[in-house]
């Protein structure tokens, strides 16, 4: 059973303030949707709970059975999703998400990795390079990668742009599989994302 | 898909075999330290001409040459991440210390291939003496060790930043001076007929040097990697 609380979390860059008085507590089969307006600060919290960046005050904490985990140890256990993540667009799906498993600790074998790009709707696609990847696709191999270890915490900013309603599918099928074994946390401002977690979290009233 | 037991050398092998696939697939770093390196001895064997230089003035070139080559490519693996956005993967799913070493052990591999190429045109384009070989490959070896392990945390730190080669240089000149003296020096004295034993304590400075570095420098990545 994993935990995540924020307590009074608060940012801000300089003299701007982006949100302040944050408060969740989510546990294992939870979800919550962080929504506000564009610029309201949004991914900058989920960044905050990436440990990308600091809260200026409040305290943001992990627990696995109540026990709290450390900065490392979450390392590895975080799926993420997000126009900001980036893969190596000169090696191919395949290498990507090999490189990755390996930095991670996770042993994956070919066939794994023709489920998880199966799963994601890029079957026969692992050998190109990610350059040559439509928007889309690259979108889509983003979920393979974060759910190529079932994390217990699954974090999705804009969770659909740049998918077809096929891809959008994908995601809900993606969410509802995952929803009873880890923390969902999406970021988004479209009223489709939101509806797929039961909490909301407004951030920039 | 299980967790593997996955230690700092598989991890820190993964990010090096990555950065070397990229390279292959880009020649991006090679080509700056190639292209600053070969012209830099071009240019200096044009000045010379048929005219010899002292043995001090040989070793200086030398490794001015090699100092501005490292500070033209090896900033590369970090600049490379953070340019396209991939340190975030990085940083969210694994330990900082692999990164590290993955990075040095490219960075090494990179300036050793430079090296191999440059030497033996600095060689040919000067007419330095070949008699101290095996010396002046052991200063050789550890220097390109030192250059690599002062200049990989310094490439970390500047990758960020707006004007990242000019500070490159300038960051990395104060930590790299101890090491520039003492190989300059030992290079000065296999050049001037010097014998193995008369560059031992240069040597066992140029090793300590390397050392401290390389365990300073993965004690210190993870602040800066993860700030």
């Amino acid at each position: 059973m994993y935990r995540i609380t924020v307590e009074n979390g608060a940012k801000r860059f300089g003299p701007r303030k982006v949100f302040a008085d944050i408060n969740f507590d989510l546990k294992t089969g939870e979800s919550l949707a962080i929504v506000g307006r564009n610029g309201a600060g949004k991914s900058t919290l989920l960044l905050c709970l990436l440990r990308q960046y600091l809260l200026t005050k409040g305290t943001l904490k992990y627990f696995e059975n109540e026990k709290e985990l450390e900065n490392d140890s979450l390392k590895g256990r975080i799926g993420f999703v997000s126009p900001y993540l980036n893969f190596y667009t000169q090696l191919s799906a395949e290498e990507n998400i090999r490189f990755i498993a390996t930095v991670k600790g996770v042993n994956v074998t070919g066939k794994e990795i023709d489920s998880l790009l199966s799963k994601v709707g890029l079957e026969g696609r692992g050998a190109d390079l990610v350059a040559e990847y439509s928007s889309g696709m690259y979108q889509r191999l983003k979920y393979a990668v974060a759910i190529m270890d079932n994390p217990p915490f699954l974090f999705l900013d804009e969770p659909t742009s740049n998918l077809d309603s096929d891809g959008k599918g994908i995601v809900t099928q993606i969410v509802e599989e995952h929803r009873a074994k880890s923390i969902i946390v999406i970021a988004t401002n479209e009223q489709e994302e939101y509806s797929l977690a039961e909490k909301q979290c407004r951030v920039g009233q | 898909m299980q967790k593997s037991n996955a230690g700092l050398v598989s991890r820190s092998f993964a990010v090096l075999a990555k950065d070397i696939r990229l390279e292959f697939r880009s020649r991006y770093a090679i080509n700056a330290i190639l292209m600053f390196g070969i012209t830099s001895l071009a240019v200096v064997s044009f000045s010379v001409g048929q005219s010899s230089l002292p043995p001090v003035l040989m070793a200086a070139v030398f490794w001015i040459v090699m100092f501005f080559s490292a500070v033209s490519g090896l900033a590369q693996v970090f600049i490379r991440e953070e340019e396209a956005g991939t340190s975030l993967v990085l940083k969210l799913n694994g330990p900082a210390e692999p990164v590290y070493l993955g990075k040095l052990f490219f960075n090494f591999l990179l300036l050793s291939t430079m090296s191999m190429i440059i030497t033996p045109l600095f060689f040919m384009f000067t007419d330095a003496p070949t008699d101290g070989v095996v010396a002046f490959l052991a200063i050789l070896l550890l220097g390109v060790i030192g250059l690599c392990a002062a200049t990989t945390l310094v490439a970390a730190v500047i990758a960020k930043a707006a004007i990242k080669g000019a500070l490159f240089a300038v960051l990395s000149f104060p930590i790299l001076v101890p090491l520039l003296l003492p190989v300059v020096n030992a290079t000065e004295i296999v050049f001037d007929g010097g014998a193995f034993i008369d560059i031992s304590a240069h040597l066992q400075f140029l090793l300590a040097y390397a050392v401290i570095m390389i365990v300073g420098s993965l004690l210190l990545f993870r602040f800066v990697w993860e700030e």
